[in-house]
């Protein structure tokens, strides 16, 4: 699993790689009450805004962690946004995305360097 | 910036687990590590324990020693009655300004020889100066520094309360008694900002840590953060002042009518010779051009404050604004107040809201959108 600064977290899978936010992002935003998903087929670059999520407190968003295309989301969190705060290293995954250049993904935080991040 | 004030239990707070943020210049819990939701749900099924130190308490006492003389300086201020106040009663009002807006809104009891209030954090300072420029010579105002404010809210209060007094399960909503422990005295209301049934316990400062980890003790109590105070008073339909009213918002456009006491309304005894009377009063009668409302997106977003509000898809102008907004953990669905013009006011009009660049469906609700669960007397 790598993470990135923005607190998600990137699962290689076949082709392609899961994206989720992690429990430290979870536990820091509260209990979750809205989630908004991408398109599937959307090309997204690296920082776009792509995911509304409101918490009890606020509305934030989750950022595209790199270049791709958006190839799969999880509808369940649109019915059960409260998955995220039980789950997030799990079931509660956000998307699945094919990224432009796979290599991308080595250049990110592994879980010791992110782990140091949050303290 | 001025300092940020720390409550007398914010070393407790922070041993129960708190995150802290400031508020109206204190540093009050939002939430403890059960969670804004599960600690809204407690408060309903169960006990809640707010710290609400942070809110004013005044005492206004008759220097004559004539309580309805300084009842009679206050109803220039406050369109309530409260020259015939039971005592021991509380009431809830507002002080109006001038031009008939809101300057905040509290509670005032009769307590024999004085009367007490209890005002917002946030207009604790403005309130004061009010008092003191407003109110005659004859009112001696003390601002209490030296207590403390909680609040037990929620279904199971009277029980945990009547633990100290079996005094507790004969007051009704809105009664006021002092109680007096172990070398201090309490004073409890059962009032609340919650929808449901509780108490308001003003405790001295040096014996409010232990009397507040005296109820945690007990299984049913919970302490509970700010985050659930808000949704819980969202879905009792209560305003919260500086959001859903303001200087500007009358009695009227707020949906606060109810409060205003009759003997101040026309034809009342003691009709107007209020501030801002004119316009309060012509309201009532004629109706304001914007009234407060309750609103339910479609969809599951929630509309928030400051969110404006249209009358269809496209159109241009706005017809209102969110003023509060959010989840409702008991509704179990997003949920906001906000203002419309009148003509888009009646319930189950259909209307829409821009949220981040698209517009949502919401349809307009009556308050409050839970029962409100307080004891009334029979």
């Amino acid at each position: 699993m790598k993470f990135t600064e923005d607190h998600e977290w990137l699962l290689k899978e076949d082709d392609h790689v899961i994206v989720g936010i992690t429990e430290h992002a979870a536990e820091a935003l509260g209990d979750l009450v809205f989630v908004e998903l991408p398109d599937v087929g959307t090309s997204v670059s690296k920082g776009d805004e792509i995911v509304v999520i409101e918490s009890v407190k606020a509305a934030s968003d989750i950022t595209a962690p790199l270049d791709g295309e958006i190839i799969e989301v999880n509808e369940q969190l649109t019915e059960k946004p409260e998955l995220v705060n039980d789950d997030p290293l799990g079931a509660a995954w956000f998307f699945k995305m094919k990224l432009t250049d796979p290599s991308e993904i080595d250049n990110l935080m592994d879980e010791d360097t992110y782990k140091e991040l949050i303290g | 910036m001025a300092e940020i004030i720390q409550t007398a239990l914010y070393e407790l707070h922070i041993s129960l687990g708190a995150k802290m943020v400031p508020f109206a210049g204190y540093e009050m819990p939002v939430q403890y590590t059960t969670g804004v939701m599960k600690e809204h749900i407690h408060t309903r099924n169960k006990v809640g324990l707010f710290d609400v130190s942070h809110m004013g308490q005044i005492i206004i006492r008759p220097k004559n020693g004539n309580l309805s003389d300084i009842a009679a300086s206050l109803e220039k201020l406050i369109p309530i009655d409260i020259i015939d106040l039971p005592k021991y009663q509380q009431r809830y009002g507002f002080f109006t300004n001038n031009h008939g807006g809101i300057i905040d809104d509290l509670m005032v009891s009769n307590q024999g020889d004085h009367l007490f209030l209890v005002v917002n954090a946030g207009c604790k300072k403005t309130d004061i100066e009010h008092l003191r420029e407003n109110l005659g010579e004859n009112c001696k105002l003390e601002v209490l520094e030296n207590r403390s404010l909680i609040a037990l809210q929620g279904p199971k209060a009277e029980k945990v309360l009547s633990e100290f007094s079996n005094q507790i399960i004969n007051m009704n909503f809105m009664d006021t008694l002092k109680i007096q422990l172990q070398g201090f005295e309490v004073w409890i209301s059962r009032s609340g900002y919650t929808g449901e049934d509780g108490f308001e316990i003003s405790i001295p400062n040096e014996n409010v840590n232990e009397f507040t980890e005296h109820l945690l003790n007990n299984e049913d109590v919970l302490p509970i953060g700010l985050g659930a105070r808000d949704s819980l008073r969202l879905e009792a339909g209560l305003c919260l002042y500086g959001h859903d009213i303001d200087q500007n918002s009358s009695p009227t456009e707020a949906g606060l009518n109810w409060a205003i006491s009759k003997k101040r309304l026309n034809n009342g005894i003691r009709c107007g010779n209020f501030l801002g009377s004119k316009r309060i009063l012509n309201e009532i009668s004629n109706g304001a051009d914007i009234k407060r409302v309750g609103i339910v997106p479609t969809g599951r977003a929630p509309m928030r404050e400051g969110v404006k509000l249209f009358k269809d898809s496209n159109d241009t102008r706005p017809i209102g604004r969110v003023t509060s907004g959010g989840f409702g953990p008991t509704v179990e669905k997003a949920i906001s107040m906000g203002y419309l013009e009148t003509s888009y006011t009646k319930v189950n009009t259909k209307i829409f809201a821009e949220i981040r660049g698209k517009r949502m469906e919401a349809v307009v609700t009556s308050l409050p959108f839970t029962k409100l669960n307080f004891k009334r007397s029979n």
